[in-house]
């Protein structure tokens, strides 16, 4: 199996493409082949990617799985998977038949939807392996246009508007990347990401227009870079795009967009920022953590004004980024380790509560929090399972959500006090709106007329839940499982980070002396 | 000596004769009868002539003591130039059958227009030039009046005459400068004139007119205006063969003129280029955010267009060079897509060119929609469409070349760019489903172009299906 990559990528583009040529009608029959054939292909694309995972060597901390062909240009169709990436790709497999099956009562225009979800998918994936620059690039970028389709097409009343701030946003912070990969290209010579990042970029210091520019060439690569990451993230102040996107998108746009597409930012901090432009990185560090600081604590507290409950869980997954961007940037081993843990438990937990949220929607048809209370009186498995995520989100100990948060705040703690110390606060203000939301929507006596005959949930309902309690609970009391497998690549990352940093220095000392 | 430079020649000199020779066939027989037959002939005619021209020619040679050059470059262009012609040719056919408008002259002046466009690029003298240049014009601008009764077309191809008029008057004054400064209008005499490096004051001038008068060709800014009215009034048949042949031949030209005559200044020219690059970016993206009508709408784009593939020109090196060749054949063949996509928009077999008539195309014909979702966000350059990459290749150029500014600038009008082909997608996919849209079906003909132009867009990636390589070698023979 020289190409299991290329295979499990290209499974759902291949049943798009199966469904988009031969699937015919619109009649209740055709639909249901269309969901069949969706979940089948993510299905089978999960049982293909557990072979990635039972190949996987942690204790190497190269790139596994790799393939390689020509392309144009000189550039490079390679794939490849290593212990920072491995773990995104799983999430990615693990949470695409929860969002097809948590799909199952879409009613307009179903072979396209689940076309764009299809390939959105193999987008995705391919975003994870890619080892060449320009092919992360084509698949990080071409991911915006399913996604633009989703929300523009089945979300909700302002889809429209969301639909373009999404696009146009990403946009603009993704092509700077381009004009900064094109860079790169033009001094190492080549796009090949494994070539890359042992490439050593100029940091000397130069002026640009009047300004002097501390670690030259690398602050500027790595300010393109940031541009679009933390565009994609979102950190605080570009995240403005989340909560409408969030908002309008159908909940299987909001599943994917929370669990999967915010991590592409971190997946590029930790790929492209910290490994390739640690000069720049290490320039840029304090400002970094200062703006997830402020995002953790900002988006914290107008989360607890919040009147819709995807707008809430939106603040909160910026919140919960911030975190991410913390760990990353204390660049040691727990704060990498951490942000990863954190990333993917992020996945679990805010993919469910946007779930949590659309088995309400589904029912009520709104989102306002106002129009609920009282829930538990109706609805016991759901009140259960929305609270085993409130809490999880929240940071309890023995969920997943509290590996992250501690092991991130720790790191960050022996870089920068007082950055741990505001970014602390955050952990009370989440359990503040998280605690509050829960009380408001599900506590209480049910008195609204119009909950009187809400259900509680489906057995379908309760199946898709079930793989995200487990996974949480399971990462929450045992969290080696992802740690181990992170572990040895981030030992490396970090120790060539350092190792970079000191040259550096080293460089900087002798051209002063 | 003239036999031998005769049979180099022989692809124009056989097109030209063709179409002498069908115009007096067609005045002494049944005139506009003969028409839908003309169209087939003289598309099969270019088709075969860019079969022969790519299948034989090979190496550089020169025609006429040096006033044509036949090189690699040359025939890249030609090729493209008459498969692009072609294609609009037989695209044409059924819409201007059905609205009363083929006339005999058409295919044939859009032949003649094709000889000029063919003369341009292998121009390698600046009377060969000019010949070229005004041999294309002359015909464009009939074709551009071809739909008489109409005010706007008549307005189209006069406003076209007059500032191509101008342009010409710029240019034969800027070819005059250079002459008297160069004391030749040989493009291999002038660049020895300036082999030291230094360029007088009255070459530089000459250059700039020159410049001018080929901005104007390729429509970028400031010298655009006709552009929109032109695009809008003529038919739209003849808009798709505006918006193709003509920009690849002037591009060529351009290429020509800045690397063969002037390849040892190309510090002198590159900011200009680069100037008129960023203004095209800019102005393009703009301007096309305020309009509703699909076809002033890609005149902008084309505009926007031009600018990405001048940036290639501005890096002044063999990949800029490359760059623009793989760009201008990329957007050659979007534009083919989308305008065969235009012609089909009908309303009760009334064409429509409003963009808000598109409202919730993809229910009614998802797979058209479908196609022109493609090539739009190929437009746009979203990766993984083809489109992309033609920017992507530019970008390296300008790069490559020192222009990291016009890179940024440029990746920042695409985003600009973006939202105008977003806006259609809106339309088409999340309008309102309550009015009354545009009819289905339509010709299959069209519907063959659209669809072909788009699953090139999308399969183009795996290796752009070699037109890489034929445009690196196209590059190398141009500049030395």
């Amino acid at each position: 199996m020289d190409n299991l990559l290329s295979i499990v990528t290209f499974i759902p583009a291949i049943a798009a493409l199966i469904l988009a040529v031969f699937l015919r009608g619109d009649d209740a029959a055709a639909n249901r082949n269309a969901k069949w054939v969706a979940m089948f292909a993510t299905v089978a694309t999960f049982l293909v990617s557990l072979f990635i995972l039972a190949g996987f060597d942690a204790q190497n901390t190269g790139f596994q799985f790799v393939e390689e062909r020509e392309w144009l240009l000189g550039l490079q169709y390679k794939m490849g998977v290593d212990g920072i990436s491995v773990l995104f790709v799983m999430l990615t497999t693990f949470m695409m038949p929860l969002v097809i099956a948590a799909s199952w009562n879409v009613e307009t225009r179903i072979k396209e939807y689940m076309i764009a979800f299809l390939l959105l998918e193999t987008l995705m994936l391919g975003v994870f392996m890619a080892l060449d620059l320009v092919l992360f690039y084509l698949f990080f970028e071409a991911g915006l246009i399913p996604m633009f389709l989703i929300i523009g097409i089945w979300g909700g009343a302002n889809r429209i508007y969301a639909s373009f701030k999404f696009f146009l946003y990403t946009f603009l912070g993704s092509v700077l990347m381009l004009v900064a990969m094109v860079g790169m290209f033009a001094d190492a010579g080549t796009t090949d990401i494994e070539v890359l990042l042992k490439h050593e970029f100029a940091f000397e210091n130069f002026s640009l227009l009047g300004i002097q520019i501390v670690g030259g060439l690398q602050t500027l690569l790595f300010l393109a870079f940031f541009a679009s990451f933390a565009v994609k993230m979102p950190m605080w102040p570009v995240h403005t795009w989340l909560p409408d996107a969030h908002v309008q998108a159908p909940t299987a746009g909001s599943v994917v967009l929370a669990a999967i597409l915010l991590k592409m930012g971190g997946y590029g901090f930790l790929r492209f920022s910290i490994p390739m432009f640690p000069v720049g990185a290490e320039v840029l560090t304090p400002l970094v953590l200062w703006m997830s600081a402020i995002a953790i604590v900002y988006t914290s507290l107008v989360a607890l004004v919040q009147e819709d409950m995807k707008k809430l869980i939106a603040y909160s997954s910026v919140a919960h980024m911030g975190f991410v961007t913390m760990g990353i940037f204390a660049a040691n081993q727990q704060g990498l380790d951490g942000a990863i843990f954190q990333m993917i438990s992020h996945g679990f937990i805010s993919g469910a509560l946007f779930l949590c949220v659309g088995v309400i929607y589904d029912r009520m048809h709104t989102r306002e929090i106002d129009a609920y209370g009282g829930l538990v009186n109706k609805m016991p498995a759901y009140a259960l399972i929305f609270m085993l995520f409130t809490m999880a989100n929240v940071g309890l100990p023995g969920t997943s959500g509290f590996v992250g948060e501690f092991l991130t705040l720790m790191a960050v703690f022996q870089v920068n006090t007082w950055v741990a110390a505001v970014a602390t606060t955050g952990v009370i203000f989440s359990a503040a709106y998280a605690l509050w939301l829960y009380r408001r929507v599900v506590m209480g006596d049910l008195i609204k007329e119009s909950l009187r005959s809400i259900t509680d949930m489906t057995p379908r309902e309760r199946w898709i839940f079930a793989p995200l309690v487990v996974m949480t609970l399971l990462l929450g009391v045992y969290p080696a499982l992802v740690l181990d497998i992170t572990g040895p690549a981030v030992a490396n990352l970090v120790s060539n980070y350092d190792t970079a940093l000191a040259a550096a220095e080293a460089a900087s000392q002798l051209a002063s002396n | 000596m003239i036999p031998a430079d005769l049979t180099l020649v022989l692809p124009e000199i056989l097109l030209s004769v063709y179409a002498m020779v069908m115009l007096l066939v067609a005045v002494y027989t049944s005139k506009d009868g003969l028409a839908s037959t003309l169209v087939w002939m003289t598309a099969g005619v270019m088709i075969a002539l860019a079969a022969w021209i790519g299948t034989t020619g090979e190496g550089t040679q020169t025609a006429f003591n040096g006033m044509l050059i036949l090189d690699g470059f040359s025939r890249f262009a030609k090729i493209t130039i008459l498969l692009s012609a072609g294609a609009v040719l037989i695209m044409s056919e059924g819409y201007m059958k059905s609205r009363n408008l083929l006339r005999f002259e058409y295919p044939l002046l859009v032949a003649l227009s094709a000889v000029g466009m063919m003369v341009m690029v292998s121009a390698g003298d600046l009377m060969a030039l000019y010949m070229g240049l005004e041999l294309q014009s002359l015909a464009l601008y009939v074709v551009a009046s071809l739909r008489r009764e109409s005010v706007k077309s008549t307005e189209a191809g006069l406003k076209y005459f007059v500032l191509g008029a101008l342009s010409s008057g710029l240019l034969l004054y800027g070819a005059s400068l250079v002459y008297g400064y160069a004391g030749t209008t040989l493009f291999s005499g002038i660049i020895q004139t300036t082999q030291s490096g230094d360029v007088s004051v009255g070459l530089l001038l000459g250059l700039v007119f020159l410049i001018a008068g080929l901005a104007f060709k390729v429509s970028a800014v400031p010298f655009h205006m006709w552009t929109p009215d032109v695009y809008e009034g003529s038919p739209t048949p003849v808009t798709a063969f505006f918006a193709t042949a003509p920009k690849v031949a002037a591009m060529g030209l351009f290429a020509r003129v800045l690397h063969d005559a002037f390849g040892n200044a190309v510090s002198d020219w590159s900011q200009i280029i680069a100037l008129l690059s960023l203004l095209s970016m800019f102005l393009g993206a703009v301007a096309a955010i305020g309009q509703t009508n699909i076809k002033r709408l890609m005149a902008f784009s084309s505009i926007a267009h031009m600018g990405y593939a001048l940036m290639g020109l501005a890096a002044g090196t063999v990949l800029g060079v490359q760059a623009m060749l793989v760009y201008m054949a990329i957007y050659v063949t979007m534009n083919v897509g989308t305008f065969a996509f235009i012609l089909m928009m009908e309303k009760d077999s009334q064409p429509v060119t409003d963009i808000a008539a598109l409202n919730m195309y993809s229910k009614r014909e998802p797979g058209k929609a479908l196609a022109m979702l493609v090539l739009l966000f190929s437009l746009a350059g979203v990766p993984p469409m083809l489109g992309f990459f033609g920017k992507f290749y530019v970008l390296r150029a300008a790069y490559e070349g020192g222009l990291a500014w016009l890179a940024v600038a440029g990746v920042v009008a695409s985003v600009i760019g973006a939202f105008y082909y977003l806006r259609i997608v809106f339309y088409m996919y999340f309008g309102d489903e309550s009015e009354e849209g545009l009819d289905t079906g339509g010709s299959t003909v069209l519907w063959g172009f659209l669809m072909a132009s788009a699953v090139i867009m999308v399969l183009g990636i795996v290796n752009m299906f070699g037109v890489e390589t034929a445009a690196a070698a196209a590059a190398a023979t141009l500049v030395n």
